[in-house]
């Protein structure tokens, strides 16, 4: 184990390396481009052994990684907002056809109007297509949760995004401890497909199901379509507890546990509790410092897993917090940000202490987010004494028009 | 040497139960591909009627392995495909992408065009009915002027046929060829051809459809040959940058006896409401074509 400093970017090219993966398609997109560019090094040099395509589009390295992955390829693209939208259609392609493909996301608004810099408007708007989120708060995890992601996605074949914050972790170099190649191939044995291409025996993949279950020419019954998307269900189901195990795994061997989906910072006496994800996570971590200095009982519940929705833990971490401050950098438009209403429903049942809770909106396309703005929200917070008092709607925390 | 019809391999890779239209010619074709490609095809193709043609989960008549993937994104699968296969050191699969006209000329475009450009090592056929199938006869880019579709179902189709071929020709292909269901030996010959070349292979296949076409399901070898007797369609290949003129279209040239395309437009009714102004226009259309392609071929 060796400490390099590297830039988000450079830790997810290194991290694909450490993970052999074998197929790359990529396309770039700011501020994800760095991650093609370097892997493209690796393999000119032959420093990788892997194919690298150089796709046309994002809507084709996702096609480009789905036949790959479906020969039994361990393959690896990355993008960002429209490039991550572009791919929508594929992304659920993808996780139909359960191939276990991990793509970081450096996260970045999404357009009109243009923006290049930072939000999660991107990945949080991809929730729905089957694939697991996991955030990151800080350039470790990013290599950290790539070598996870590989291991989780392929026990599950279920594909993994690897969400972190564009330029703010992208471009900013941090040191890294960058484990061994031995050491994660052992963790990381090489991806076995389910199925053998066999000539005498040929397959049709993902061809058209029907509703209903039919029988096969084995006389058994196999799942039509309602079928088959509930086993993606019950597969995210069961990564709750894969990660967990896959975590702790990894924290015997690396030092650094991934156990717990969420990240916890004084949560046990706290009054007030900041709940989010990302980079946002060390931000509100200092702005909890700060207003502990000055007597006010701060906590911080920071999401590193997000697909699956670690429900149970969420909980299990607020059920004795009285205020929440979800704090995000994205919208569902129309309702509020996407975490409140999740963090709301996950906390819906527990009659005997429902903590109250403020959204706020913060930082989208880029916009600063300095720990006494979280300070500044804490304390907002705080004034609403009972649930009526909190706004139903999302407060966009901007002291500009 | 062309092949005999004696010589065709005798394994058959599309067994009884394919669920196309009766009289469809796509399967009369996609039958010789397999056997000129063989068992160790993998097979890459979107929404549309091959899908209908591979029938349903979980059972199919087509005996290689198959992979679906989006409408817009056969090219980029097969470039998957070849990337996934020879990461893994498989080198002896033949990747076939296979898409209608509208997977191809139209949402198609650009991944086809990326993975020529790249070079690709694969087959890519699209077969072409000359409009969206699959969903119901709606008018594509390679719809003829002249046709009535769902889309154009009063006044029919007044733009021209996108000229797919010469675009994809611009790509430098390491083979083209155009080919006809109607002349299984003819297809089967540049498949046997293709499989041995490295590279991109582009090839433009023209699968007469009943359903959309509007012709009785007996006529159907009958409707792609008047379309190549009357040089709709004119059967070649580009290999090495080298044009020749290939089958029925190269003793047309010989010959000098081409039909009149009438005779090709009225059988089906989708032509039904060409004025004879708009068929003289057609006819000429055509000539001017067959004589760029006789003078190319060096006739
Ligand atoms: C993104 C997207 N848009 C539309 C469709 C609907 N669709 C399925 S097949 C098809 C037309 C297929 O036409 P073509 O490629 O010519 O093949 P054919 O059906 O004629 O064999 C369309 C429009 C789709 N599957 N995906
Ligand atoms: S619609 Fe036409 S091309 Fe499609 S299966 Fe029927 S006959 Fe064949």
């Amino acid at each position: 184990m060796a400490a390099q400093i590297l830039t988000g970017n450079q830790t997810a090219a290194l991290a694909a390396k450490l993970c052999r993966v074998q197929v790359v398609a990529a396309y770039p997109i700011t501020p994800q481009s760095k991650i093609p560019e370097v892997l493209s090094e690796y393999v000119e040099r032959g420093e990788l052994q892997a194919e690298f395509v150089r796709v046309e589009s994002e809507h084709s390295a996702m096609g480009v990684c789905i036949s790959a992955s479906l020969v039994g390829a361990r393959a690896f693209t990355a993008t960002a907002a429209n490039g991550l939208a572009y791919m929508h259609e594929q992304l659920h392609w993808a996780a139909g056809a359960r191939v276990p493909i991990v793509m970081p996301v450096t996260n970045r608004g999404l357009g009109a109007p243009w923006t290049i810099l930072n939000d999660m408007q991107d990945s949080i708007a991809q929730r729905d297509t089957g694939w697991m989120q996991l955030y990151c708060q800080n350039n470790q995890e990013i290599l950290d949760q790539i070598i996870l992601g590989y291991k989780v996605a392929e026990r599950l074949l279920v594909p993994v995004m690897v969400c972190f914050d564009g330029f703010r972790l992208s471009h900013t170099m941090m040191p890294v401890d960058v484990p061994d190649q031995e050491a994660v191939d052992a963790f990381l044995p090489p991806f076995t497909p389910p199925y053998q291409l066999d000539p005498e025996r040929p397959i049709n993949i993902n061809p058209v199901v029907m509703t209903d279950p039919l029988p096969g020419s084995d006389g058994r019954l196999h799942p039509g379509y309602m079928g088959i998307r509930r086993r993606l269900q019950e597969a995210l189901e069961s990564a709750v507890d894969v990660i967990a195990e896959e975590g702790r795994i990894f924290g015997e061997r690396f030092g650094r546990s991934y156990e717990h989906p969420i990240i916890e910072y004084q949560l046990d006496d706290a009054e007030i509790v900041f709940v989010t994800m990302g980079s946002l996570g060390s931000e509100a971590s200092e702005a909890c410092d700060l207003l502990r200095e000055q007597g006010i009982r701060a906590g911080v519940a920071s999401l590193r897993v997000f697909r699956p929705f670690p429900k149970q833990a969420v909980r299990d971490s607020l059920c004795r917090a009285p205020r929440l401050a979800v704090v995000e950098k994205a919208i569902s438009y129309g309702l509020e940000g996407a975490l409140a209403t999740e963090i709301k429903a996950a906390l819906y049942g527990l009659n005997d202490r429902q903590p109250i809770v403020a959204n706020y909106i913060v930082g989208l396309g880029g916009k600063d987010v300095k720990p006494s703005d979280l300070c500044d929200i804490a304390r907002q917070a705080l004034t609403f004494g009972r649930h009526e008092d909190a706004p139903s709607h999302a407060i966009w925390f901007s002291n500009e028009i | 040497m062309p092949t005999a019809l004696m010589d065709l391999p005798e394994k058959e890779y599309i067994l009884p139960g394919t669920r196309t239209c009766a009289g469809c010619g796509l399967p009369i074709a996609y039958r010789h591909i397999l056997k000129a490609l063989g068992p160790k095809t993998i097979v890459t193709l979107p929404a549309c009627c091959l899908t209908i043609l591979h029938g349903m989960y979980p059972k199919t008549p087509v005996l290689v392995n198959a992979v679906n993937n989006v409408f817009g994104g056969t090219a980029a699968s097969a470039s998957g495909l070849a990337a996934g296969l020879k990461a893994l050191g498989k080198d002896d699969y033949v990747v076939l992408a296979m898409a209608g006209d509208g997977g191809t000329f139209d949402m198609g475009i650009q991944a086809l065009s990326g993975a020529a450009e790249r070079q690709t090592n694969f087959i890519y056929v699209c077969y072409d009915n000359e409009a969206y199938m699959n969903t119901g006869v709606q008018r594509s880019s390679a719809t003829p002027s002249g046709a009535i579709t769902t889309t154009t179902p009063v006044r029919p189709k007044e733009q021209p046929k996108k000229d797919f071929i010469q675009i994809m020709e611009a790509h430098h292909p390491a083979y083209l060829a155009t080919t006809c269901s109607s002349y299984p030996m003819d297809l089967y010959d540049k498949f046997s051809k293709a499989r041995h070349i490295q590279g991109t292979r582009f090839i433009h296949l023209t699968v007469p459809c009943p359903a959309g076409w509007g012709f009785p399901t007996r006529e159907t070898i009958k409707i792609g040959r008047l379309a190549v007797e009357t040089g709709v369609i004119v059967l070649y290949e580009v290999e090495n940058g080298v044009f020749r003129l290939t089958g029925k279209s190269l003793s047309l040239a010989k010959t000098r006896r081409k039909r009149p395309v009438e005779d090709y437009l009225k059988r089906q009714a989708r032509f039904k409401k060409m004025t004879p102004e708009q068929m003289e226009a057609f006819q000429k259309e055509v000539d001017a074509r067959w004589e760029t392609l006789l003078a190319r071929a060096g006739f």
